[in-house]
């Protein structure tokens, strides 16, 4: 892991790092060979880092006030709001900050698909990243579910009944899964539980996709390899970690804007209405963040087959590596793989609305449109532009086109794109 | 490149600005511009305090408010009313409590640190007494309404005589505003239902502004803090990136790089 001995200039350090390495760790990351050229879009790991921690933090807080029973719960997180000190900023921090780790893991995901991070030898990173994001989206489920409002409920109703449609013994394990015969105490508790454990396992698992990370270096725009350390990077501290802090700040004055001025925009009006068993919302949505899958499920007119396409549609992320053949990791010299990036972008932007509007007439129609041309992207588009796409010119290392290597129109055209 | 970009900008944005069915959309909300929106605001007190009576003296005979205390009432952000005036609003009300060390439930008087009394003794009770509709808890009701506040002052101004070829139940009224238009709670304002003890006039557009304003609080009590440390929040991450700007600057000098 270390790319050099590193040798602690104390006494005690050195007789303490013989015995745990911390000392050599933290040189590592301190020195961490970084490309010098990476742009905003890979400053959201620091960011998502920054938001695993803010949630784990005030979700530690609220566990000591919220209480997690049927008949208290809507009840104890109104006593957070009112009469806990700072209850309402604990709260609404935790609830928008939820939305604000989806926003930065959204960008985190379509930046790597832009510059094929994803790509040999990130192959475990990419994987590992889209655990945590199933972990996330299993999370944050569970997590809206806790405020025990009518969202909460109905939420919970829908997406556990999804597990009935597996054949023979789907009713036996929403059974199991409800710990009764509806969506009651027992599952709160559960789930409270589920939600309190969740986030460690990610905590884990991101140790591991930084460890990852750090054994072939990060990708770059450019999306070629280059040799480290070298006039191509630079270290970690202090010039990316000042870059990251930059971009956290402006990241987190979008996030006090939502807590401050806006904190209840992104949920649901129905969930500050307590879960009543026998009043069916009028319509159930789950949270925005999950609305593209949500989209999915219901374009599938079978309720079997909606569950696997929406599996499946996560799946085919986990698989990418493989479904993606070319060679060359950067859009930017994919010229055709760039168009397509968009035409997916904007799918997936178009699957987020039509899943929170009724599934019927255009909305249905769009969703089924938008559906098949997803999986046509990953399934099809993807492994056949490998092939046939005419890539342009990649260019040997950063400094190229200024050691006066030949003139090289793709180096050319990137800066501008990049900039 | 950038004329595709574009398309597929104009197509996102299209899609999400399609608001379906005329039919599917209610009529436009009334906003008599609220003293509590946006970056400063702040409730207006005196319409709070008028806010409250027209809580206690009409609202409350069906609806409860179970998440508030007398003594929120003399609280910072709130009505503020004295602590004096609170603990005399509390005696007006009485409580079952209990049990003593006789084993014995009693009656006793409300004090601050009580929560709103309501109106019946449970929901079911609430609902028989009602024609079979729960008058909703409004603790929280103006977060629990798409459209807040507007919607609820929008609701109280919105009931009308039915439009022909519209047969009402009995208890059923009209409303233009309430989700398919009829709504089972008679028109609860009436110039003059209540009297004001500021000498305010008891005009019907008054008292909805006055009690959707107490309701908003009711339902976000801590916002005038909110808004306040907001604000101070965000001018210190202003200043803070851009210190933090000009410090990357200072650094990244001394690498050949655009940052």
């Amino acid at each position: 892991m270390s790319d050099h001995n590193y040798t602690p200039k104390s006494k005690f350090g050195k007789w303490f790092n013989d015995r745990l390495p911390l000392l050599s760790l933290a040189n590592h990351l301190t020195d961490y060979p970084t490309p010098k050229n990476l742009n905003y879009w890979w400053t959201f790991g620091g960011i998502l880092t920054f938001c695993l921690i803010t949630q784990i933090v005030t979700g530690l807080i609220l566990a000591m006030h919220y209480i997690a029973h049927a008949d208290l719960a809507f009840e104890s997180v109104e006593h957070i709001m009112r009469n806990v000190n700072y209850g309402w900023l604990i709260r609404y921090v935790h609830a928008n900050g939820a939305s604000m780790f989806f926003l930065a893991v959204y960008i985190h995901i379509f930046r790597s698909l832009y510059y094929g991070s994803y790509k040999s030898p990130r192959e475990i990173i990419w994987i590992l990243g889209m655990i945590i994001y199933i972990l996330m989206m299993a999370a944050a489920f569970m997590g809206y579910v806790l405020p025990w409002g009518q969202m909460s409920f109905w939420g919970a109703t829908v997406i556990t009944n999804l597990f009935s449609a597996i054949p023979l013994v789907g009713e036996s394990i929403v059974t199991w899964l409800w710990g009764g015969y509806s969506v009651d105490n027992p599952t709160l508790t559960r789930f409270f539980s589920l939600h309190y454990l969740i986030p460690f396992l990610i905590l884990g698992l991101v140790v591991l996709h930084i460890w990852a990370l750090h054994v072939p270096g990060n990708n770059n725009p450019i999306g070629i390899d280059l040799k480290k350390p070298s006039n191509d990077t630079v270290p970690f501290h202090p010039y990316i970690v000042v870059k990251d802090l930059f971009a956290l700040l402006l990241f987190l004055i979008v996030f006090a804007f939502f807590v401050f001025y806006s904190p209840n925009i992104l949920g649901h009006a129905d969930n500050y209405i307590e879960a009543n068993p026998l009043v069916t919302p009028a319509h159930i949505v789950p949270e925005w963040y999950l609305l593209p899958f949500y989209a999915i499920l219901r374009s599938v007119p079978d309720k079997l087959l909606g569950v696997v396409a929406m599996f499946a549609a996560i799946f085919v992320l986990v698989i990418l590596p493989w479904l993606d053949t070319s060679k060359v990791r950067s859009a930017i010299f994919r010229p055709l793989y760039k168009q397509f990036y968009w035409f997916l972008v904007a799918d997936v932007l178009i699957l987020g609305y039509v899943g929170a509007m009724p599934a019927e007439g255009l909305y249905l129609l769009v969703a089924r449109i938008a559906t098949a041309y997803y999986f046509l992207h990953f399934l099809v588009i993807l492994p056949v532009l490998g092939l046939k796409e005419k890539t342009l010119e990649v260019p040997l290392s950063l400094t190229e086109p200024v050691l006066g290597g030949s003139p090289n129109q793709a180096m050319a055209r990137s800066k501008k794109e990049i900039s | 490149m950038r004329s595709l970009k574009s398309l597929l900008l104009f197509l996102v944005i299209s899609i999400y600005s399609y608001n379906g069915t005329a039919a599917e959309r209610s009529h436009e909300l009334l906003s008599p511009g609220w003293s509590f929106k946006g970056f400063f605001g702040k409730f207006d007190r005196a319409s709070l305090q008028r806010g409250y009576q027209v809580y206690t003296e009409v609202c409350a005979a069906c609806h409860s408010m179970k998440y508030l205390s007398y003594r929120n009432l003399s609280e910072a952000g709130g009505p503020e009313f004295s602590v004096e005036q609170a603990k005399i609003i509390a005696s007006q009300f009485e409580l079952t409590d209990g049990p003593n060390s006789d084993g014995e439930m009693f009656t006793r008087v409300a004090r601050l640190s009580d929560n709103f009394v309501g109106p019946y003794e449970n929901i079911q009770a609430a609902t028989a007494a009602n024609g079979g509709a729960y008058p909703p808890d409004m603790s929280v009701l103006v977060k629990a309404r798409k459209g807040g506040a507007d919607y609820i002052y929008s609701l109280l101004l919105g009931y009308e005589e039915a439009p022909e070829g519209i047969s009402l139940d009995d208890g059923v009224y009209y409303n233009k505003y309430m989700a398919g238009n009829k709504i089972k709670m008679s028109n609860p304002l009436s110039e003059g239902i209540v009297t004001y003890i500021d000498g305010t006039e008891a005009t019907e557009d008054q008292m909805a502004r006055d009690i959707t304003s107490f309701l908003a609080w009711a339902a976000e009590p801590h916002l005038e803090a909110r808004h306040k440390i907001g604000f101070r929040a965000i001018i210190y991450l202003i200043i803070m990136t851009v210190l933090v700007y000009f410090s990357m600057k200072k650094l990244w000098s001394r690498i050949e790089s655009k940052i």
